[in-house]
């Protein structure tokens, strides 16, 4: 203890020195762990930002999708009256179809008409007015079922029409009676209207399973548009890219962990697979367009040619997890397979592959996963311009003939300018979200059931 | 050693710094330290042998609440350091530690320059008012260290870039440098070779003029050169305590002898 | 289809050449198959190797080159005056094809006779009609030059793909016989068919390396061609971007650099602090319970798909900025600062969002490889823990998240939808963050979709902005990676 009464400590104020009970903490402690509490609530605050952001995200995806499943129908009593559409009463096919969209319209208004009178709503609407509270795709609609059943003719049938997508929002609370002042699609007559018709049970929200099933409509039909068909394009993309990036990304995983030389050349593809997983994923998309398009003269907006872009994009993210799996496999399974005198070939054929299969195939999925999500590259392979309306008839038709992919599809919809579409957008959302989690979560649990301590 | 008798035989070189009364540690549900009770002195260099796994770093890292760091670990019993326990709830564990510095294992100097390695501790307890201050503090403790002559030329150098013999002297002056009153040691000399080691140890014996200091080392060769006090401890149990000229030549129970002679460990 | 058949005939014939191998390698060995030098099955495999490889690969390059030696060869039917003004050979070499598709589907359908496509007269019929009626739309009637050059098309592509199916055919079968024939006992098949894998895992390892030098050379050729259309020097150095349809555009890449770094800054800005903090704070501070929650939740955020992100920005962060920037007496600070829900902010935020689990989860692995001694190290001296992490744990893990930083900017860089859809479409030098500003990917979007017209510059610039982002990102993610790796080297 000779030298701590010279030590400079002492003479700094008011320092740890000894002369200080441990039991009392001393002022610049107490400041220390103030300094030491405001940096954990920094730690906490960033967290809890980071929560809440995800928290925001979700009810917000949830809050403006829910509504799309969700969709307005109109019950009506149709008169399908001869007169009309069947003027010499022959049943002739051709007759029958020589009658336009435009015949249509009067039936479903006169329809409208007879709604009215009969529960007694009073409204100073014109037929047509009233016909407005309909999809616009109604007419045509019946046309194509009047041209199907023609033994129908002259019957009055039961029909569920789509209602138009500003009595869906006025039902989902996102049209009212303030917010149509502006708006010459629908007026306040319409939605007393809509009003009487919600009082007598003729209109009604119901689960909507076209909005999953079914395939785009125009600009003017909101209430019409589905993603199912933008799923099944995205479902041949992901066969594709599943059917290409599987075996090659595999197959060069093999290579790379198992047989390369260590050289200048194995250096040169370990590095451009690492920095090709970083590439921004629209570069892809000028690869694909230059290549599969310009050059090879593939049809745009293909799935296949999709799938091949996002192949080469997924390629690098399979490796590298390929890799990552045949690593962990010891090195004392490789050399008891070669100890009983298999070949080099055998023992990663044989052992070091299936042990490693658990590993390679959450590696697979997550990229799969990661592809299912990706816009960008396909923008410019043109799979947004082109919008399908139709499930593909064959498999060669859905690899070959233009379609969208979901999240093409939902960046379609939120482009348009009407909110009816942002619904859409939101609920597709929804949907590819829950692929992705189903892709997810089939991994985790792959992982957790093979999972291998060695 | 439950017996006390002994632990007064052994007191001479110093006043009492810490004493330990029935100090029990777990870790989860198993327990590592069972009811040890030690005294440790001033001025003098008390060392912790036994074989791995024997408790005696646990031991050491609950005399300046290290253990505090793993979640898991709970102490149980009482350690006064001047009379005051350590483990009391008005205690900061932060001041405690100034007070009881430490050396671990393997050097450990931090990725900055030699200077600010040894700035450290006083820099963060404000133990120095101006810049040059600070050099004295510095150049103080680097000479305590016995490194100074080898590093004068070089301060601003990276620390790790020292040889591992001089890595440790510089942990030592890290150490040093915030003027503790205990100075514990983790079998400093386990990751250097025995040129180095010597230095060190030599090292060790000058900073008894100033220090309490605790060692724990697995070799008793070490032990008999650098200590007077010895503890032997096996499986989580003090089993023995006393002057280490006596502990080596005149064990007083068999699992000691058996150590010692190499029969166990 | 007969490529769908002609694939299926070498599949089958590999098949069979299988069965063939194996048959014929047991009997050599009188059916002992101990007598054999490889397994039987090893036998099999080389024939059916030898038979499918070689052929498909013939098939898989004469794919590539029949569409360009036909094109040349049909290109040149066109004569020059039928070109018209402005217009590309291109552009009428795609109405060939088109013909000659819509006179493929005519014979399909029954429409037409194959003698009919093949003699037809543009003068005499209605052939646009008669097209249109099997799905093929064409803009205008039909030329007799452009109908001649198709069915010369049409029959080189027939000729083509009979020669393409002999050969091929031949080649399969020849290998088949080939292999069959050296089949017997002592043939080392092991060793054959082994190599012959090692050749595939080469070429698929090698596949990499092709994409890569796919996006450098395809950008390169389409810049280069930009190049000879637009001064390269008002591409690098010029102030302006104004694509216009007179011809006189001023492509500068400037502004959009401006944008694109002006955002990724904004983004780096919120996600670089909330990011790190979380990741201390999950590596040095939070119990085992809270981190086995919070980390995967977070990083869900990483998981999202980029489109919705892009929605969040366009309908929910921008409206609400604007509601609080915007809108005059009506927002909520009274201030019309801001006009449009995209914006620099907007866009920036809400990258900023998506970015904080990269560089969390990044950073957290970093601090984590930070060894525990120097913590130890710091504890001892009697060092608080946010003392230690500051001033020993950051100051060694720095270099670890300088590159994790990188890592993260070059993402934003390359970032494309939340972009398009957040940031808007108006190229322009300003420091206010809640103007519309445009970047490289935006550009690179909205100038490759729609009407391209792979003559023009304002199409081609796409090219040569495409190339800027990737040796930008490029050279971001070497340093990068080079800094992280000999940080990690540091402390193994």
């Amino acid at each position: 203890m000779s030298d701590a009464t010279q030590n400079p400590g002492q003479s700094a104020g008011n320092p740890i020195g000894r002369a200080g009970s441990l039991l009392t903490k001393n002022a610049r402690t107490r400041r220390r762990n103030a300094a030491e509490k405001r940096f954990r609530l920094y730690g906490l605050t960033a967290i809890g930002i980071g929560l809440l952001m995800l928290i925001v995200l979700v009810t917000t995806i949830v809050g403006n999708g829910t509504g799309a499943f969700q969709q307005t129908f109109v019950t009506l009593k149709v008169d399908l009256l001869e007169a009309k559409l069947d003027k010499k009463g022959t049943r002739d096919i051709e007759a029958i179809k020589k009658v336009s969209t435009f015949g249509y319209a009067p039936l479903i208004n006169g329809a409208l008409q007879t709604y009215v009178t009969e529960h007694g709503i009073q409204t100073d609407l014109k037929p047509k007015a009233m016909g407005a509270i309909l999809s616009k795709d109604t007419a045509a609609q019946l046309r194509d079922y009047v041209l199907e059943n023609t033994d129908k003719i002259g019957q009055t049938l039961e029909f569920t029409f789509l209602a138009n997508s500003r009595v869906d929002g006025y039902l989902k609370g996102r049209v009212t009676r303030d917010s149509i002042a502006n708006d010459k699609n629908i007026s306040a007559e319409q939605l007393d209207l809509v009003d009487a018709m919600i009082a007598n049970g003729a209109i009604d929200k119901t689960f909507n399973l076209d909005f999953i099933l079914g395939g785009d409509a125009s600009d003017q039909r909101p209430e019409a548009a589905g993603i199912g068909v933008s799923m099944v394009g995205s479902m041949y993309m992901m066969l594709v890219v599943l059917a290409l990036s599987l075996p090659i990304g595999v197959a060069a995983s093999i290579y790379l962990e198992e047989f390369a030389p260590k050289n200048w050349l194995t250096d040169v593809i370990e590095v451009n697979i690492s920095n090709l997983a970083a590439v921004p994923s629209i570069v892809f998309g000028i690869l694909g367009l230059a290549v599969f398009i310009n050059t090879m003269h593939l049809p745009m907006s293909a799935p296949l040619v999709g799938g091949m872009v996002l192949t080469l994009m997924t390629l690098p993210t399979i490796i590298i997890s390929t890799r990552a799996s045949l690593k962990a496999v010891p090195p004392s399974i490789r050399d008891a397979a070669l100890g009983v005198g298999a070949s080099k070939m055998q023992s990663v054929f044989h052992h070091v592959l299936p042990l490693a299969a658990p590993g390679i195939l959450t590696g697979t999925i997550i990229g799969l996963a990661q592809a299912l999500g990706e816009t960008a590259p396909l923008l410019l392979i043109g799979m947004v311009g082109f919008v399908a309306s139709n499930a593909p008839d064959s498999i060669v038709d859905g690899l070959m003939s233009p379609n969208s992919a979901m999240p093409a599809q939902i960046y379609e919809w939120a482009k348009r300018a009407d909110p009816a579409f942002y619904e859409r957008a939101w609920g597709g959302i929804i949907i590819l979200l829950v692929f992705l989690v189903a892709m997810n979560t089939i991994a985790v649990i792959l992982r957790r059931r093979f999972e291998r301590r060695w | 050693m439950k017996d006390m008798s002994q632990i007064a035989n052994a007191v001479e070189t110093g006043t009492n710094k810490i004493s330990a009364r029935d100090v029990n540690v777990f870790y989860g549900d198993s327990q590592a330290i069972k009811g040890v009770d030690v005294e440790i002195s001033n001025n003098t260099v008390t060392a912790f042998i036994g074989p791995s796994g024997c408790g005696k770093s646990t031991f050491l890292r609950c005399l300046n609440r290290m253990n505090d760091t793993i979640d898991i670990c709970r102490v149980t019993g009482t350690i006064r350091l001047d009379g005051e326990d350590i483990y009391d709830k008005r205690v900061d564990p932060v001041q405690l530690r100034a007070k009881v510095g430490m050396v671990f294992q393997k050097p450990n100097p931090f990725p900055k320059s030699i200077y600010d390695n040894v700035a450290y501790g006083p820099r963060i307890h404000g133990l120095a008012r101006s810049k040059s201050d600070l050099d004295e503090v510095v150049e103080r403790a680097l000479r305590r260290g016995a490194i100074w002559n080898e590093v004068k030329d070089r301060l601003y150098a990276p620390g790790t870039g020292l040889s591992g013999g001089q890595q440790q002297r510089l942990c030592i002056a890290r150490a040093v440098a915030t003027e503790p009153e205990v100075l514990l040691m983790d079998e400093p000399c386990s990751a250097l070779d025995p040129i180095a080691t010597a230095q060190v140890e030599e090292l060790i014996d000058e900073l008894r003029e100033n220090f309490a200091v605790v060692i724990v080392t697995h070799s008793m060769q070490q032990a008999a050169r650098v200590s007077q006090n010895t503890a032997f401890f096996h499986l989580g149990e003090l089993v023995e305590y006393g002057e280490t000229g006596q502990i080596f030549t005149n064990p007083q129970d068999p699992r000691t002898e058996s150590y010692i002679t190499g029969r166990i460990g | 289809m007969p490529l769908t058949w002609l694939i299926l005939f070498l599949f089958a014939l590999a098949a069979l050449g299988f069965i063939a191998g194996r048959v014929r390698a047991v009997n050599s060995a009188g059916g002992d198959v101990r007598e054999l030098h490889s397994l039987p099955n090893y036998y099999g495999w080389n024939v059916a190797l030898t038979a499918l490889v070689p052929a498909l690969a013939v098939l898989v390059v004469w794919l590539f080159v029949q569409p360009l030696m036909i094109e040349r060869s049909v290109s040149g039917m066109i004569p020059e005056e039928l070109i018209p003004e402005g217009s590309q050979r291109s552009l009428v070499m795609s109405d060939v094809r088109r013909v000659a598709h819509g006179l493929d589907m005519a014979v399909r359908q029954g429409a037409l006779s194959e003698d009919d496509a093949s003699d037809i007269r543009a003068g005499f019929t209605d052939l646009r009609g008669r097209l249109a009626d099997v799905g093929v739309a064409l803009g205008s009637d039909v030329r007799p030059e452009v109908l001649s050059a198709a069915q010369r098309y049409r029959q080189l592509n027939a000729t083509g793909t009979l020669w393409q199916s002999i050969i091929v055919a031949a080649l399969a079968l020849g290998g088949l016989t080939l292999a069959y024939t050296r089949t017997h006992k002592g043939f080392r098949a092991r060793n054959v068919v082994e190599r012959a894998i090692l050749a595939l895992l080469i070429l698929a390892a090698s596949i990499a390396v092709l994409t890569t030098l796919g996006i450098v050379l395809s950008m390169l050729f389409e810049t280069r061609n930009f190049f000879g259309l637009h001064s390269w020097s008002d591409f690098f150095f010029g102030t302006t971007w104004a694509p216009n349809f007179r011809g006189d555009s001023e492509l500068s890449i400037l502004p959009l650099l401006w944008g694109t770094l002006y955002i990724s800054f904004i983004a780096l800005a919120v996600a670089v602090p909330v990011g790190l903090f979380a990741a201390i704070y999950l590596s040095e501070y939070a119990s085992a319970a809270l981190r086995s929650f919070a980390k995967p939740l977070l990083e869900i955020l990483a998981g999202i798909p980029t489109i919705v992100y892009g929605m969040f920005a366009l309908l929910t962060v921008g409206p609400m900025l604007v509601n609080f920037f915007g809108r005059g007496p009506d927002g909520v600070l009274g201030v019309d600062w801001m006009s449009g829900a995209t914006s620099v902010l907007t866009a920036g935020v809400v990258m900023g969002i998506m970015l904080i689990p990269f560089v969390s989860s990044l950073s957290d692995d970093i601090i984590n490889s930070v060894p525990q001694s120097l913590r130890d190290g710091s504890y001892g001296l009697g060092a608080t823990q946010s003392e230690t992490v500051r001033q020993v744990v950051l100051p060694a893990a720095l270099p670890g998240i300088v590159g994790a930083v990188l890592l993260a900017a070059s993402r934003a860089i390359g970032e494309t939808m939340i972009v398009v859809m957040g940031a808007g479409a108006i190229a322009k030098f300003s420091l206010n963050p809640l103007e519309s500003m445009t970047t490289i990917t935006t550009r690179i979007v909205s100038q490759l979709t729609g009407d391209t017209d792979f003559a023009s510059p304002e199409t081609l610039v796409a090219f040569a902005l495409g190339l800027t982002l990737f040796v930008l990102t490029l050279g971001l993610n070497i340093l990068a990676l080079y800094i992280v790796r000999k940080y990690r080297e540091q402390y193994e």
